[in-house]
């Protein structure tokens, strides 16, 4: 099962002709995901070969659907272009969109976003600034590296990509259903909250780690959420204790969110929904065994 | 500190240069940095001027920041008095000499900024302006409309009207407001703003509406294509070591502790932090000394590059390097670290601070032995985290 991509999962890569695209792609291929095609419309027609198997370029994100029944893409172009690559997958009505784009300006990623719910939300979009997501021994969507853990039954949502890497690496000799990378920036798709009702559904994952860090109101309202509606265990860790105050002008986005956004407040909120909160990451860890065997 | 992102704000001058371009009803007005030139400023603007304070701090005007000067002399004599105070620890480097405002009878408070929760854009307006936004909020927050808006339909006429009846504005200033929300909109898009925010906006004697005090803080990541923003950053407020991470293309921000740190990702660094905060309760209290990413798929010359700014930093007593190797391979990082100790030896400065490090992930085997097979005395490999922490802030208070 999984969530969100499995072995079945068939996917295109937006910006595979790029260099991050091309060694990316390589080691995508390596952990067993199910590269269909690439999309480049200056490329279309032509393939790209990795290590003997030739992966064929479209022109266009609709056209790689057609040929390939692709319903999964994974999205690398530069942040000039990141937009307009996910608007066109949208408009594709493909099913996931991964955007590992880092630097995307905000008003790009809040029109993508927007567009995406006034297309009704038939693409979900995990990202932007992200390490994508992967499910060990299945299919690997983003820059993950396949080979720190294995299969297994904790599911993970996190914020961050390196203490993403640095929990499997953790956990690695119990093994994860699927590790999401939902990134940090102000405006994302797939938020904390939709990766934990997915875990909370998915008939191989026992346990959810949840990683979050400063910024945002998102672990504060993914407590609530936890409280009201998922009762499998959740571990979950906070980065950002002792970093120091954003050099912010104003507290507009203080108001909106309503929330100071500290790492205590957001520990303090996890803990009242019933979650364990470790201080370090190997503490974390360790609450995530002691959770696993009780 | 929010990953990955840096927001650039600006001073009321350079807000006000903004909203002047894209329509948004302003005051004539100057910045200057000396008080001889408050002279000719004023002398431009009629013979009568209000000085005020740029800096980057709200209550400027209750410490005396802001005053009104009736002649030419007295621009310079408010000048010399503003330039150079300490306005809550901001030291004042320039003031804006602004055309005097008609007699205010009314101030009001308007924005936009990115609501996160919703993920979407939010307008914001009150007839309550001229204070502290946050205090409408908490004390009388049916004072304070909050509208949304979608980034792909923005705010037409036929939008603003809306927030504006919203907001309650009274009938003879209503459409004056509106123009006002369809200009600072264009400001808000145009410039790739994170916010725009206008307090006062007032209604002055004579029945117009007038930006009086702004703040805008801009995207950088829109730098692309927004090549005009460079010039709107104030290099000398950055700290130099800083200014010289960030010419490097480093992501660094200085603290005031006394363990350096180096990691890949902004959420591992920030809890490398944390590790070596709470270590430190163990060993005197020591504390980070800087924040620094080297980022994803970082090569050995930029590890050397950050190694270098962190030794280069008076308070660092011991260094502390934590990478787990996703894109980065660790044995890049190992490369950089030999290459960066062997530069600082050629250029004959005398290293003596301790380096714990923490290799995992990619390739976590070759950086090791590249350590090993090194051998220099300063460096040390310890393979976990907590361990790490534990021996860097050790090291730091035997200093």
């Amino acid at each position: 099962m999984a969530i969100f991509l499995t072995k079945d999962s068939k996917v295109i890569v937006q910006g595979m002709t790029g260099a991050t695209g091309m060694k990316h792609t390589r080691l995508m291929l390596g952990d067993g995901t199910n590269i269909v095609g690439g999309v480049n419309p200056r490329k279309a027609g032509t393939s790209v070969d990795f290590d003997g198997r030739a992966v064929p370029v479209f022109g266009s994100v609709a056209e790689a659907m057609k040929e390939t029944g692709a319903d999964v893409t994974v999205v690398f172009v530069p942040p000039a272009f990141a937009k307009a690559a996910v608007v066109e997958a949208i408009d594709a009505g493909i099913g996931l969109a991964v955007v590992i784009t880092e630097g995307i300006a905000v008003h790009d990623s809040a029109a993508f976003w927007a567009y995406a719910k006034a297309k009704g939300n038939k693409t979900r979009i995990i990202g932007p600034n992200c390490p994508g997501l992967i499910t060990p021994g299945q299919s690997n969507a983003g820059i993950i590296p396949g080979d720190i853990t294995k299969p297994g039954r904790i599911g993970l949502v996190s914020k961050s990509g390196t203490l993403t890497y640095q929990m499997m690496y953790e956990l690695r000799d119990i093994g994860f259903s699927s590790c999401v990378g939902i990134g940090g920036d102000p405006v994302i798709g797939t938020t904390h909250i939709d990766a934990l009702a997915a875990f909370e559904a998915d008939p191989d994952t026992d346990l959810i780690v949840m990683i979050g860090e400063i910024g945002g109101d998102a672990e504060e309202r993914a407590a609530d959420f936890i409280k009201a509606n998922v009762t499998k265990p959740v571990v979950g860790y906070v980065a950002g204790f002792t970093a120091p105050e954003g050099k912010t002008m104003g507290h507009a986005g203080a108001i909106v969110s309503g929330s100071s956004g500290t790492a205590q407040a957001k520990k303090e909120a996890l803990e009242a929904a019933g979650v364990k909160v470790g201080k370090t990451p190997s503490e974390t860890a360790r609450l995530a065994r002691a959770a696993l065997s009780a | 500190m929010e990953k990955g992102r840096t927001r650039v704000d600006l001073f009321e001058y350079q807000a006000r240069d903004l909203f002047a371009k894209h329509g948004v009803p302003v005051l004539a007005g100057e910045v200057i940095d000396t008080p001889e030139a408050a002279r000719e400023a004023t002398e431009r603007l009629g013979g009568r001027s209000v000085v005020k304070a740029q800096v980057k701090v709200g209550g400027r005007g209750k410490a005396g920041g802001v005053k009104l000067a009736g002649t030419p002399d007295e621009a310079v004599a408010r000048a010399t008095d503003i330039l150079g105070m300490d306005i809550k620890g901001h030291t004042v480097h320039k003031v804006m000499i602004a055309e005097t405002a008609p007699e205010i009878a009314e101030e009001y408070y308007v924005s936009y900024l990115l609501d996160r929760t919703n993920r979407t854009f939010l307008a914001m307006a009150s007839v309550a302006g001229g204070m502290d936004i946050e205090e409408v909020a908490a004390t009388t927050p049916e004072k304070l409309a909050k509208v949304p808006v979608d980034a792909n339909e923005g705010v037409s006429l036929e939008k603003a009207r809306e927030i504006v009846a919203q907001a309650k504005f009274p009938a003879d200033v209503a459409e004056q407001v509106a123009e006002v929300m369809v200009t600072l909109w264009k400001t808000f898009v145009a410039e790739d703003a994170l916010l725009v925010e206008v307090n006062p906006l007032a209604k002055v004697a004579d029945g117009r509406v007038i930006a009086l005090d702004g703040k805008v803080s801009l995207d950088d990541n829109a730098d692309f294509r927004q090549p005009d923003h460079e010039d709107l950053v104030d290099h000398a407020a950055a700290n130099p070591l800083e200014a010289a991470a960030k010419a490097k293309g480093l992501n660094y921000v200085k603290l005031d502790g006394q363990v350096g740190i180096i990691g890949n990702g902004a959420g591992l660094v920030m809890s490398t932090l944390d590790v070596v905060a709470y270590a430190g309760e163990n060993h005197g209290g020591v504390k980070p000394a800087n924040f620094l990413d080297i980022g994803g798929g970082a090569s050995a010359e930029v590890m050397a590059n950050g190694l270098e700014i962190i030794l280069g930093d008076p308070d660092v007593k011991s260094v502390f390097v934590n990478v787990f190797g996703g894109i980065t391979a660790c044995d890049e990082v190992a490369k950089g670290i030999v290459q960066a100790l062997e530069l600082l030896k050629e250029k004959g400065e005398d290293v003596t601070k301790p380096l714990v490090v923490r290799l995992d992930g990619n390739n976590a085997e070759l950086g090791r032995k590249i350590l090993s097979d090194a051998n220099h005395p300063l460096v040390q490999r310890v393979d976990t985290m907590d361990g790490a922490a534990d021996k860097a802030a050790e090291l730091a208070a035997a200093k």
